[in-house]
């Protein structure tokens, strides 16, 4: 009897935080931190974009509006309000699923070319609202004042091995929900959208419905990653919310792989050690990343994740 | 259950792809409609299943005009259609086109509270993968079999869908001579075990006068002539318009 695929996800999580917990004992290194906290930031961001992406086959441009969202919501309601900061962190998800619920419910209709454009739309529109709403964003100074750093369940976020610890644990857990959104019934209808619209409509699925719910999913989730990251850089800018960083998230998920679950968190582990690799030696990193992405793109024709999926597979043949 | 039609009419900027088309299927037929290509065979699928909102009519199932519901609404009612071009998840296994069809049947597609699939759902697609006979390759994915079983799997999602009414578009199209007659006499065998109202389109004219009991004929969007093998094989009109001219090309 193979052992139940939920708990085998559930046992790998279980590995993987074990592990990333374990290293700031054996060894401390600041460097390594700070890339799991950005890292655990991208990666929710990512893997729920490629729910759009590879899982469904909606590519949204507009994917960065919901991190900022995340970011922004969390950062004005720690500012704003007494709430602990688990119950904000919740609360600023919740808002911004609403939010992609209220975006998607215009978007989702459209058809796939359209539907990219709009959501490019409607995320510069939010990000021009950040800009212009000084008074409650701070414009494009970003959200000032930093996050009030509150004491939860004995964690002290101002210190960097408990906001690692925080962070961990959250992207994992978050990764693993995605997971069962993944591979739940519902998780096999959006693929049946992909594989073909059509036919998933003639057997019984109102694929409007499908999509929005993905999209609003999707966009919670972004939101997690939104509100990790404004506790990484202890406030919220405008620049979360801007367009080059949905990109930023296609390059993910395009550079790890649509077609496996933990291709975005490889190509946002990629794309992230990149970034700081580059610019070390040249300011022009934006050429760098241009040539892997397309050496990646011509070269491999898929993410890293599918290729050895691909390569894999046909070794088992 | 009887599927009625009256003066059904669809254009296409200006062009009537069916023109005034009555016709009536009573429950429990077996039914083919032939016609030259461009007669509107199709179109008049699409119109019955509703992936086209016809201009005017009637689509009476059982007596009720379901003309303006949606295509997942009809579905609903049962009428379940296969389509000319293999239409399935490529991307997946038989067992899984399956279980999705099922799944989406039960009306547990949006269900996010455990893993695919959901209990019951591989017994069920399981009972229709044998019930067609792909059991040999439950566990091939769709885009690499072969053409036959491709349109096999088509009908077997509509099949798992529990239809009262089936839409066979083409069901041998793109077959061997021999493949075509193993085909629709599966087709025959699920229709004689499942007492469905089936209509199917077809070209092979040995295969129509054969298999169905009765014949529809369409010719630029309208019914040239309806009746049995033999009514519709000594038809003047059908044969001027469409036997004949076969018969001349071959």
């Amino acid at each position: 009897m193979k052992r139940n695929p939920a708990s085998r996800d559930a046992l790998f999580a279980a590995i993987v935080l074990i592990l990333l917990l374990a290293i700031p004992i054996l060894h401390r290194s600041p460097a390594f931190e700070d890339f799991i906290i950005r890292l655990s930031a991208m990666a929710l961001f990512a893997t729920s974009l490629n729910l759009l992406v590879g899982t469904t086959g909606m590519v949204s441009f507009g994917h960065g509006m919901f991190y900022g969202f995340g970011a922004y919501a969390f950062g004005l309601t720690m500012q704003l309000t007494e709430l602990s900061l688990p119950v904000a962190a919740l609360f600023a998800v919740a808002l911004t699923t609403i939010a992609a619920l209220v975006v998607g419910a215009i978007c989702v209709r459209l058809s796939t070319d359209y539907f990219a454009f709009i959501t490019l739309a409607v995320q510069m529109l939010f990000f021009s609202v950040i800009v212009s709403w000084q008074s409650l964003t701070g414009g494009d100074q970003g959200l000032r004042g930093g996050i009030p750093r509150r004491h939860i369940f004995g964690f002290d976020l101002g210190s960097q091995l408990h906001l690692y610890q925080f962070c961990a644990i959250v992207a994992v857990l978050g990764l693993l929900a995605l997971r069962h959104v993944s591979m739940s019934p519902f998780g096999n209808t959006l693929r049946m959208i992909r594989d073909n619209a059509e036919r998933a409509s003639f057997v019984g699925i109102v694929l409007w419905r499908a999509r929005l719910l993905a999209f609003t999913i999707a966009g919670g989730f972004a939101g997690m990653g939104g509100v990790l990251a404004a506790l990484f850089v202890s406030g919220a800018y405008p620049e979360l919310a801007d367009w080059p960083n949905s990109g930023q998230a296609i390059f993910a998920v395009m550079l790890g792989g649509i077609n496996s679950f933990l291709g975005p968190v490889l190509g946002a582990m990629i794309l992230l050690a990149l970034n700081d690799l580059v610019q070390r030696f040249t300011e022009y990193h934006g050429l760098v990343l241009g040539v892997v992405i397309l050496a990646f793109a011509l070269g491999l024709r898929r993410g890293v994740l599918d290729f050895i999926h691909l390569v894999w597979s046909k070794r088992a043949r | 259950m009887n599927v009625e039609i009256n003066h059904l009419t669809k254009s296409f900027g200006g062009v009537r792809a069916i023109d005034d088309v009555s016709l009536a299927f009573p429950s429990g037929s077996l039914s083919a409609i032939i016609g030259p290509n461009g007669a509107g065979k199709t179109t008049f699928f699409n119109l019955i299943s509703g992936a086209f909102i016809a201009d005017s009519g009637e689509v009476l199932l059982d007596r009720e005009d379901i003309l303006q519901l949606s295509k997942t609404e009809r579905m609903r009612r049962g009428i379940g259609r296969a389509f000319q071009v293999a239409s399935c998840f490529p991307t997946m296994t038989v067992r899984a086109n399956l279980m999705a069809a099922v799944t989406a049947h039960a009306g547990r597609w949006a269900s996010l509270s455990h893993r695919f699939p959901s209990p019951g759902m591989r017994e069920r697609a399981d009972d229709v993968m044998e019930f067609v006979g792909l059991t040999d390759v439950a566990d091939v994915e769709a885009n690499i079999l072969s053409h036959g079983d491709q349109k096999l799997l088509d009908i077997a999602i509509a099949l798992a869908l529990e239809p009262k009414v089936l839409l066979l578009d083409e069901p041998t199209a793109g077959m061997g001579p021999d493949e075509r007659w193993r085909m629709i006499e599966r087709v025959r065998a699920l229709w004689e075990r499942r007492k469905l109202t089936l209509i199917f389109i077809e070209h092979d004219m040995d295969i129509v006068f054969k298999v169905a009991s009765s014949i529809r004929v369409l010719c630029y969007g309208k019914v040239l002539a309806e009746g049995t093998p033999d009514q519709i094989r000594n038809n003047q009109a059908v044969i001027d318009a469409y036997l004949g001219a076969e018969e001349n090309a071959t």
